[in-house]
């Protein structure tokens, strides 16, 4: 039996009907493959799902668990043992690891079923989920557009209600942007705070796993599950891990919001500013401060981002020489011919470009011009923000400066496209933490389109940032609002 | 910080293993110039005494236990091979 009205639950919803036993998970599976496959044409969600082994697992769920039960979509860049991981890209052929990454070991631990992996930019590197080498994605609540990216699979699926909830990598803002534009919550959590074993790396520096998901709780469901050091990511930190529901439903009287006056930027979609500028009153009259804070470094951080990013992307790339994994050119010559010819036939025209970007500012005679540069302001728009955050407990921007664009409409000018980041990738060269929550609906020709508010908090406060993101979301209704599929 | 034109995209993509076609050469080099000319702001910044930033957080000598523990069978590691045989990845040729 399937019932239609389960897919539209939050994971803390499902969850409490799975612990009473008054669903089972097996049905959960089943009512939610009947709704994909209602939904799947018209979005183009997904790269792969594994309906089979989820019933399998389904079978055998502890629903007691803190996650028993609750089908998880990831996004195609994440390491699920025997199921395809493709990146987005030509490059990983048939792959399919041999291994989960770590995040799913935890996510198993706590019950949840990683059904289906989902699309992506091209080693999530784009902000539309355009640069798939798969397909395109489109946004639910307008198909003529993107769902954003690089998560744009995660977030439409459950935008559309395809997904209980997902997990997404943000590297410069490939959480928050998609949440945002397609009306979903996305949660960046710290540098470190998650360990990256098993994501296959982009930016090693900058890249974190973190959860989309339908509500601000479900996301703390999921960082409760997930987040922790892990001995196989050296880069993860040793801190204890807070329970991030226990801040939900605390009020936010006394706290001290930070608006950017650098934020104030031209090129701001005249609904994304009056929305934002909604919720600030909004979370003003419920208890909160409004501060002044500045980030005088704010005007440098595309360019920092695209430096540092692509350098490290030139060298985490460099793995894929078609040799133990992935695709292979035919009959190559010689070796030079084998690793030219198979990165020039795997990878696509983005990567191809970052690739390059990023070789050139490690070469010898630039590497300390522009790649040496780039860290050292890195080092001020870190600083920027530990300074601000000694004035204020959090930072309030939108999170994209427009809502959703159309298909196609942006995917001429590389750099058009970068700018789309604006607001986002400071936080990940200042390794704190981010979350997107809708905050409003613009209307374009006809179409409803979600806005996004960034909440950013200092280093290891997810559990601040959930606490004012939650106060807000339960004073509107914009969470409750859902596209028409 | 060193001028734009200095990018020569045919030169790079050696330096990457990447082959590029004649039309992505061309594409890459005029965009990459927008980009780079963009980043030339970051000249305008004063970095001295700034220490260069690998990570956000700071972390130094991260260790653990040397100890052996189980890990991929050869087969695990051989499934996703392009080519293999006897138990081997079988690679182009690399010695005359």
């Amino acid at each position: 039996m399937s019932r239609p009205d389960l897919p539209a639950l939050t994971i803390a919803d499902l969850q409490s009907l799975l612990r009473r036993k008054e669903v089972s998970p097996r049905e959960v599976i089943q009512s939610l493959r009947t709704w994909i496959e209602n939904v799947e044409p018209k979005i183009d969600a997904y790269l792969s799902i594994d309906f089979d082994t989820a019933i399998r697992e389904a079978e055998k769920v502890d629903v007691a668990l803190s996650l028993g039960g609750v089908p998880i979509a990831i996004k195609d860049i994440i390491n699920v043992k025997g199921q395809p991981c493709t990146c987005g890209s030509k490059i990983l052929g048939n792959y399919r690891p041999p291994y989960d990454a770590t995040v799913i070991q935890k996510l198993r631990a706590a019950g949840a079923i990683p059904f289906g992996k989902t699309n992506m930019d091209e080693f999530a590197m784009g902000s539309s989920t355009e640069n798939s080498s798969v397909k395109v994605t489109r946004n639910p609540w307008d198909l003529s557009r993107v769902p954003g990216g690089s998560s744009g699979g995660s977030a439409a699926a459950v935008a559309a209600d395809a997904a209980f909830g997902g997990l997404g990598t943000d590297t410069g803002g490939s959480i928050r942007q998609p949440a945002s534009l397609s009306g979903v919550v996305g949660l960046k959590p710290s540098y470190g705070r998650v360990s990256r074993f098993g994501l296959v790396a982009f930016a090693s520096s900058l890249d974190q796993v973190g959860p989309l998901t339908k509500t601000v709780r479900d996301s703390a469901m999921i960082m409760n599950a997930m987040a922790g050091h892990d001995p196989q990511d050296s880069t993860s930190l040793p801190d204890p891990v807070p329970d991030y529901t226990k801040n939900l439903g605390r009020d936010v009287k006394g706290i001290r919001l930070g608006t950017p006056k650098e934020y104030r930027i031209e090129g701001l979609d005249p609904e994304v500013k009056s929305a934002v500028n909604a919720a600030i009153k909004q979370l003003e009259s419920l208890g909160a401060e409004i501060v002044d804070v500045t980030l005088p470094h704010t005007d440098y951080g595309i360019a920092v981002y695209y430096f540092l990013a692509t350098a490290e992307a030139s060298a985490n790339l460099a793995r894929f020489d078609g040799v133990r994994y992935g695709y292979r050119a035919k009959d190559p010559k010689d070796l030079l011919d084998h690793y030219g010819r198979t990165r020039e036939e795997g990878f696509g025209a983005e990567v191809k470009r970052r690739i390059i970007l990023g070789t050139y500012v490690l070469s010898s005679g630039y590497y300390d011009a522009y790649y040496v540069r780039a860290q050292k302001v890195r080092e001020l728009i870190r600083q920027d923000f530990v300074k601000a955050f000694e004035k204020v407990d959090v930072i309030i921007s939108p999170t994209s400066p427009v809502p959703a664009f159309k298909l196609g409409e942006r995917t001429t000018d590389p750099l058009a496209m970068y700018l789309a980041d604006i607001f986002t990738n400071t936080g990940n060269l200042a390794g704190i933490c981010g979350i997107s929550v809708p905050c409003g609906l613009a209307k374009v020709k006809g179409s409803q389109l979600p806005i996004g508010l960034q909440i950013l908090g200092k280093a290891l406060d997810e559990a601040r940032i959930f606490q004012v993101a939650h106060a807000y979301e339960q004073s509107t209704d914009w969470h409750k609002q859902r596209p028409k599929l | 910080m060193a001028k734009t034109t200095d990018l020569d995209v045919s030169y790079v993509s050696k330096l990457a293993r990447l082959n590029l076609s004649d039309e992505e050469t061309q594409l890459f080099q005029k965009q990459l110039a927008d980009v780079l000319k963009y980043a030339e702001k970051l000249r305008e910044v004063d970095v001295t005494h700034v220490e260069a930033a690998a990570h956000a957080v700071p972390m130094f000598n991260v260790f653990r236990e040397d100890e052996p523990h189980d890990w991929f069978t050869a087969d695990e590691a051989l499934a996703n091979a392009p080519q293999k045989a006897n138990q081997l990845f079988i690679v182009t040729k690399v010695v005359e």
